[in-house]
């Protein structure tokens, strides 16, 4: 058996004919299994939405609890038979609820990976590498160039600038679910204890986050009257309004920016970034050789991202590989309107 | 290093002068000696490394990366160092563990220091071994630091004046002992701190800090009594220090520096040899680089072309003769002159001038005038007023208060510059970019163009780009006007509509303007400022390209 047999790519995104369900659709389907609550993945108007309790709870948040026609959760681990596959859910490590999804078809193993990361994250569970014939990857940051350090060392630098400005407000934009969160779980693990001040985008996820028992402390939302006084405080908003009206009334604002694509000199500059923080909650290079390795796969599709550099790699070493070429897939929730506040 | 290369990240994204300087300072104030030493040296453009090319680089990536995957990044990230810098296969990071045998990461001073013993054929390999223990910023930095491309937005000057601030000193002290120091700086970091006195340098041709002149507003003259006035030509050149000496074994010695105190010798042997057969004796002159044809001083545009020259050649030389014309004279013979009222230095200077009758220099006219009205007539039109032919190389009149002595920087009271009034154009906005810093919410760097004649019709030539010239509420304004007729976005630039019934008129003010083959309309315009939003002008009857051309000066 070959992962064709198993899936096949529709407009609508990946499709399992043997169980009859689409994987984080592009548009309406009768049944979907979505991966994690980003909005690029999880999309409203499905007929039955099938993933994480945590998912659906996030798609709820975002699309109001009648963004499906049905819903059913299953626990990560928790096998069930779908036609004539068993589909289970397994800690993908990007963000709360983000699962692997793993298609087993007459003994043979396929996974498709959702996006993921190895590295450490004390906001949700730590991805479980498994074993398989086929596994279908993300590759956002599939190029050699691309090593994510140590997210902790990247809050270092944050606060070390909170220190030598302390007359300047500091903006951190960061992606409103997952990446908001782990940058206030990183700053309370590194000893920040301010309260932290938050764009009214992000507040409902952060509820949930706390809600779920992720705990992130003094979380204080920025009234339009406070932002003259946070001089020397951190404040977390979507990357968008650090370039908005929103970002004007802040004391001399220095702009930080939590992405993997701060890696690279130019696209900080071209986004105005004064602070480039290296913080991804997708794998990076090693981490997605390491994976593809850990799954023991002999066949490797790639989905969204730089795909050719991780096919060349993958080929070298013999393994089946091919691009996927799947568009659809944004930079998280970037392109997505946010509700403001 | 990797300090200094955190430094230099910081610093590569901070947009203001003030925050620069605190960036600056800090890390001179937490540095030791001698890395924060040589990271001045770095940042004022006093190392060089003969050998690191960026052909070794390539080498060394090449030896250890899949070719394959080294197109694709290089191509995705654009930049060679910065490429390499990721790129670099590091052994795992492990130092902190005990009993690794990971090397430490050298500091600033090793690899400086080393850099000037290792030959060429040792130095792929002690490159490599840096590359090893360095983290990617550090990477980034060292391949910067030793191929020369250390572009980080600091001048020589705003690195100084962060040593300065150290001591609370005035930048100025710092730039008066400089040209005798030599890297790491130790005695200049012991003075700064208070722990040594001022060094004490033989340099035999110091730079000396030069005086400047605030703009006269025309209000101001209501206040200034033209007796107690001497005018000058304000000639459209680059403003220099030429001074000459003698080396302690008797060897005559000449610079040539910008007014920030930049060596800028190299760049003019000409000049300099001439300076040489002069016979000026120690002096230290104030005056204006020109281009000087035939006994006819060129405009800025035809200087232009002996500026940013990385080598010289006859052809250069032969086709852009320089000339200084000058205007003061700071030293002569050990002499300080400049405690002396400027007649007494003007005199000095007029003196030394007819003893040595020099080639390629002399003395910048002065212009005589009674009241304020006759001075305005010989602004408005030089070429009557004794400037003849070299009217157009002249853009406007300086004061200088006869009695005044020689001060540093820019005092307020003893010189004036009374610029000639600017250009205006109507122009059309067609794209507007984000500022940085302050205004990286506000829509504030603002292109232009002007109507021509083009293959489908009438359209806009793009002329230029100006972020200032108006006020915090009309940046408002400008704002909001950008970001409500916005009809395409590329990246932070937006372009705007600018049709002939809804486009929006800038009234632009420039000082000149010259041939340009990097714009596509053909012009470069110096200096352009918004002076004023036209609202109320429609955008078709926004001004012509042709009206632009007809500005350009004749000899181009």
């Amino acid at each position: 058996m070959a992962a064709s047999d198993v899936l096949t790519l529709t407009p609508a995104g990946l499709y399992c004919r043997a169980g009859d369900f689409h994987i984080d659709p592009l548009r309406a389907v009768e049944r979907a299994l979505i991966t994690h609550g980003h909005s690029d993945h999880a999309r409203a108007g499905h007929g039955c939405v099938l993933a994480t309790a945590q998912t659906l709870g996030i798609m709820a948040l975002r699309y109001g609890e009648h963004f499906a026609g049905a819903t059913q959760a299953l626990a990560y681990g928790e096998p069930l038979a779908l036609g004539e596959v068993v589909v289970s859910l397994h800690p993908a490590g990007h963000v709360l609820g983000s699962a692997q999804i793993l298609i087993e078809a007459q003994g043979y193993r396929l996974v498709v990976s959702g996006d993921y990361k190895r590295a450490r994250d004390p906001t949700c569970a730590p991805f479980e590498p498994i074993r398989c014939d086929a596994f279908i990857s993300e590759a956002t940051f599939g190029l050699p160039v691309f090593r994510h350090p140590d997210a902790r060392a990247e809050v270092e630098k944050l606060i070390a600038s909170c220190r030598l400005f302390p007359d300047r407000a500091h903006l951190v934009g960061a992606y409103s679910l997952g990446k908001a969160q782990r940058v206030m779980a990183l700053l309370r693990e590194a000893g920040w204890d301010r309260p932290i001040w938050t764009h009214g985008a992000m507040e409902k996820i952060t509820s949930f986050y706390e809600s779920e028992g992720v705990p992130l402390g003094d979380i204080r939302k920025v009234a339009a009257a406070d932002r003259a006084k946070l001089a020397g405080e951190i404040v977390i908003c979507p990357p968008s309004a650090t370039q908005d009206l929103w970002a004007r009334k802040f004391p001399d604002p220095v702009v930080a920016f939590a992405s993997g694509w701060m890696r690279i000199r130019a696209r900080a500059r071209q986004g105005g970034v004064q602070l480039p923080l290296v913080i991804s909650d997708h794998a990076d290079w090693d981490e997605l050789r390491a994976t593809v390795e850990d799954t023991g796969c002999s066949e490797l599709w790639v989905t969204h991202g730089a795909e050719d550099a991780l096919v060349h790699w993958a080929s070298q070493r013999g393994l089946q590989a091919r691009p996927l070429n799947l568009i659809g897939y944004g930079d998280d929730d970037e392109p997505v309107a946010e509700p403001q506040p | 290093m990797n300090r200094f290369a955190e430094l230099l990240d910081r610093l590569a994204y901070e947009p203001s002068r003030n925050n620069k300087l605190r960036l600056l300072t800090d890390y001179f104030r937490t540095q030791a000696d001698p890395d924060r030493g040589y990271a001045l040296a770095a940042m004022t453009g006093a190392l060089t490394f003969a050998h690191a090319k960026p052909a070794l680089v390539r080498t060394l990536i090449s030896d250890r990366t899949d070719p394959a995957l080294f197109a694709m990044s290089y191509d995705y990230v654009g930049d060679l160092s910065e490429t390499v810098a990721l790129l670099w296969p590091a052994p795992l990071q492990l130092a902190t563990a005990a009993g690794s045998n990971q090397p430490p990461a050298p500091s600033l001073s090793d690899i400086v220091e080393q850099m000037r013993e290792t030959t060429k054929s040792a130095l792929p390999k002690q490159l490599a071994l840096w590359l090893d223990a360095l983290d990617e910023t550090g990477r980034w930095a060292l391949l910067k630091l030793i191929t020369g491309g250390l572009r980080i937005g600091v001048s020589a000057r705003l690195a100084k004046t962060a040593v300065a601030a150290m001591g609370g000193l005035d930048p100025n002290e710092v730039e008066e002992v400089w040209h005798g120091l030599q890297p790491p700086y130790l005695e200049l970091f012991a003075w700064v701190e208070g722990r040594e006195p001022r060094p004490i340098t033989d340099d035999p041709a110091p730079f000396r800090t030069p005086m400047l002149a605030h703009a006269l507003d025309e209000a101001d003259f209501a206040a200034l009594d033209p007796a107690d006035f001497s005018a000058e030509w304000k000639w459209d050149g680059i403003r220099v220090q030429a001074v000459t000496g003698f080396a302690a074994a008797g060897a005559s010695v000449q610079r040539l520096y910008s007014r920030t105190g930049e060596d800028m010798s190299h760049s003019f042997p000409d000049m300099l040899e001439a300076l040489g057969a002069a016979g000026l004796g120690s002096v230290a002159i104030d005056g204006e680089l020109l281009v000087v044809r035939e006994g006819l001083v060129q405009s800025f545009g035809v200087l232009q072309q002996r500026l940013n020259r990385k080598s010289v050649n006859a052809k250069l030389i032969a086709d852009y003769p320089l000339h200084v014309r000058a205007y003061d004279l700071l030293m002569e013979n050990g002499e300080d002159l400049r405690p002396l009222p400027f007649m007494e230095r003007r005199a000095r200077l007029e003196a030394l001038l007819a003893r040595c009758d020099p080639a390629r220099l002399d003395l910048s006219p002065l212009v005589p005038f009674e009241t304020w009205e006759a001075l305005a007539q010989a602004r408005r039109d030089p070429a009557s007023a004794g400037a003849g032919a070299d009217a157009e190389a002249i853009e406007g009149v300086m004061l200088k208060r006869r009695q005044s002595i020689y001060v540093p920087g820019r005092p307020r009271g003893p010189w004036w510059k009374w610029k000639r009034d600017p250009f205006n154009v109507d122009a059309v906005l067609m794209y507007a970019q984000r500022g940085h810093g302050k205004r990286s919410s506000f829509y504030s760097d603002f292109t232009f163009g002007v109507w021509r004649e083009g293959t489908g019709g009438e359209e806009l030539a793009p002329v230029g780009k100006a972020y200032f010239g108006f006020t915090d509420e009309e940046l408002g304004l400008l704002d909001k006007w950008v970001r409500n007729n916005t009809v395409n976005r590329f990246g932070p630039v937006r372009e705007v509509s600018h049709g002939g019934d809804d486009g929006l008129v800038l009234e632009i003010a420039f000082d000149g303007l010259n041939r340009s083959t990097r714009h596509k309309s053909g012009l470069a315009m110096r200096f352009p400022r918004i002076s004023r939003i036209r609202w109320d002008k429609p955008a078709r009857e926004a001004d012509r390209l042709e009206a632009l051309e007809r500005l350009l000066p004749t000899d181009q």
